[in-house]
């Protein structure tokens, strides 16, 4: 199968390879961490019931592929904490434009973290919709995604 | 973005590594939304995080780094409620001891934020716009505040100026004090794409309303015609508490920051339908949408039908004039049916400076209360639910945002009042 790339905007750019992980509603960050964070444990599985796209699943070391994030305005901390505790995704891809708390949380955790998730928006409304569970994902600091 | 020389100064370091790192995440923060420049805060601020959770210790880390550097807020702040009043809301002895080890940081938090410009001790609500508690942003006031809905509240019945933004943001943007100029800042961000007709036989739920609006148009901004109808034109306290919980539900059930009601609202009396985009969508709210909303919500409860433990009233923060009418309510039904005590353990949930007042202006009431089983306390209920061992038990509630983020189940007002006095859950409603 021939492999099919889109272009975003690197928020936070790096270059990675991973495992993608779907949710084509909204995060919500709160309720899908709540549980990992407050048991601080080392592998975070989605807590949220609404979302049923990645309910229980794992979604550490993963690439977080998703329209934005809602819920809590404690989700920019959220991100934070995850970041410190290490059980966090390695890279969050947004098909719309990122929203005010994932940038919050994601920023902060860089510039007071040092921890850096790889960021990319924008990639457009058919990027969630070409995507399967589970598809390798290469990103490149220039904001291209190809699934492979 | 196009910063001022002192700007400058701060963000290449010449000001301190610390304050440099903050001016960095407000910029790179402005810079993902677009803004063109930062503005002055001219509000006072109030921020979302209350809590001294142990699991967000790279905040604490964070906040001590301020602290240690000597920064602080540059006006004074209110922040959200705390998460627990043993003594007006005691939730037993082993839930304690959870609350306790979750928010095991709670005194240490305490001194950080009275260290960074704590208001004083009464600051503590998610209501701080109300007139007992006074940070009251005036019309065209930038803010950057983020508890959401002490933002939609802002924004849209007192015409201040503040994005939605995540916690930490807050603090960041009132320790330089400004705020990245874009969204809701402009007025363009303020503009409606949405216009919604409010077609119902009577004055439709402030919660049931909020929530269909939240959730049809997420994080857009809608302007609303047909309120007026049932609240009247401009505003008084009884609409501004009304506001106050619809515009709660818009933003729990949606992401709305910013909604305008025809002939209420600042901007919409002065601007009228000229807030709204050309190209707007419509969307009618009728008895039957409503009703639809309300029997859509599902219920949580892992036993259904069985009595509650507690009726919790007051998700925002209750209004002071909020407080005496359900005093009054549920004292006359007492009355009438002949009780001296409600059936469930009734908690009304109050920014502390009207609490305060309220025990002191009425002792003697105060005290009959508490004899009725009904008490004022001001903690938040969502922290109160977000203990494990409080979140199973079977509670109820008037709040559609505390009905979101917990397992409470929702009825509506004149219900609450009936299952407080009965013990007794009204058949076919309350969600499926």
């Amino acid at each position: 199968m021939p492999s099919k790339t889109f272009k975003g905007r690197p928020i936070l750019p790096g270059n990675c390879e991973g495992e993608a992980l779907v949710s084509r509603s909204g995060f919500n960050t709160l309720a899908s961490f709540q549980k990992s964070v407050i048991l601080r444990s080392k592998k975070a599985i989605c807590s949220d019931q609404n979302n049923a796209d990645i309910y229980q699943k794992e979604m550490t070391g993963k690439i977080l592929c998703i329209p934005q994030t809602i819920g809590s305005t404690t989700g920019g901390l959220v991100l934070q904490t995850i970041a410190k505790i290490g059980n966090g995704p390695k890279a969050i891809l947004f098909s719309e434009h990122i929203d005010s708390l994932a940038a919050a949380g994601v920023i902060m955790a860089d510039i007071w973290g040092n921890h850096r998730f790889i960021v990319v928006d924008q990639l457009g409304p058919d990027f969630l919709s070409s995507i399967e569970q589970g598809q390798t994902l290469k990103i490149t600091e220039d904001g291209t995604i190809t699934i492979q | 973005m196009q910063l001022t020389p002192e700007e400058n100064d701060i963000l290449s370091g010449k000001k301190g590594e610390v304050l440099q790192k903050v001016m960095k995440t407000v910029v790179t923060y402005g810079e993902t939304f677009g803004a063109d420049h930062l503005v002055p805060i001219s509000g006072s601020p109030h921020l979302v995080t209350s809590f001294g959770a142990n699991t967000i210790k790279p905040y604490f880390e964070m906040i001590d780094e301020l602290i240690n550097a000597g920064l602080t807020s540059k006006e004074n702040f209110t922040v959200d409620p705390r998460p627990m009043e043993y003594d007006k809301l005691n939730p037993g002895f082993i839930e304690k001891i959870a609350f306790n080890l979750i928010f095991g940081k709670q005194k240490d938090y305490e001194v950080q934020l009275k260290k960074l410009g704590l208001k004083n001790k009464n600051a503590f609500t998610c209501a701080c716009y109300l007139p007992e508690v006074g940070n009251i942003p005036v019309k065209g006031d930038y803010l950057a505040w983020s508890e959401s809905s002490a933002v939609v509240y802002a924004n849209s019945v007192l015409g201040a100026r503040t994005n939605r933004n995540s916690a930490g943001i807050d603090l960041m943007c009132d320790i330089v004090g400004k705020a990245p100029h874009f969204g809701l800042l402009t007025d363009e961000g303020r503009k409606a794409t949405w216009l919604v007709e409010i077609k119902t036989s009577t004055r439709p739920n402030a919660q049931l309303l909020g929530s269909a609006i939240g959730m049809k148009v997420m994080e857009d901004v809608p302007y609303i015609v047909g309120l007026d109808a049932h609240l009247g034109e401009g505003l008084n306290p009884t609409t501004e508490s009304y506001l106050k919980d619809m515009g709660a539900a818009t933003a729990s059930n949606g992401a709305v920051g910013l909604y305008h009601v025809e002939n209420i609202t600042p901007e919409a009396v002065e601007q009228g339908r000229s807030l709204l985009n050309p190209n707007y969508q419509t969307y009618l709210i009728d008895d039957a949408e409503l009703a639809k909303v309300y029997a859509a919500y599902p219920i949580l409860w892992s036993i259904t039908g069985i009595r509650p433990d507690y009726v919790f009233i007051g998700c925002p923060h209750l209004a002071r004039l909020q407080l005496e009418n359900w005093i009054d309510l549920l004292v006359d039904a007492l009355q009438k049916n002949k009780l001296n005590k409600v059936s469930v353990p009734v908690y009304l949930f109050t920014a502390p400076d009207i609490q305060e007042a309220y025990i002191n202006e009425k002792p003697d009431t105060y005290q009959a209360l508490l004899s009725h089983n009904i008490h004022i306390t001001t903690i938040c209920p969502l922290m109160f639910m977000n203990n494990p061992l409080c979140g199973k038990k079977p509670i109820v509630t008037n709040s559609n945002k505390l009905r979101t983020y917990t397992t409470a189940r929702f009825y509506t007002d004149p219900e609450i009042l009936n299952i407080a006095i009965t013990g007794k859950l009204p058949e076919n409603s309350g969600g499926k």
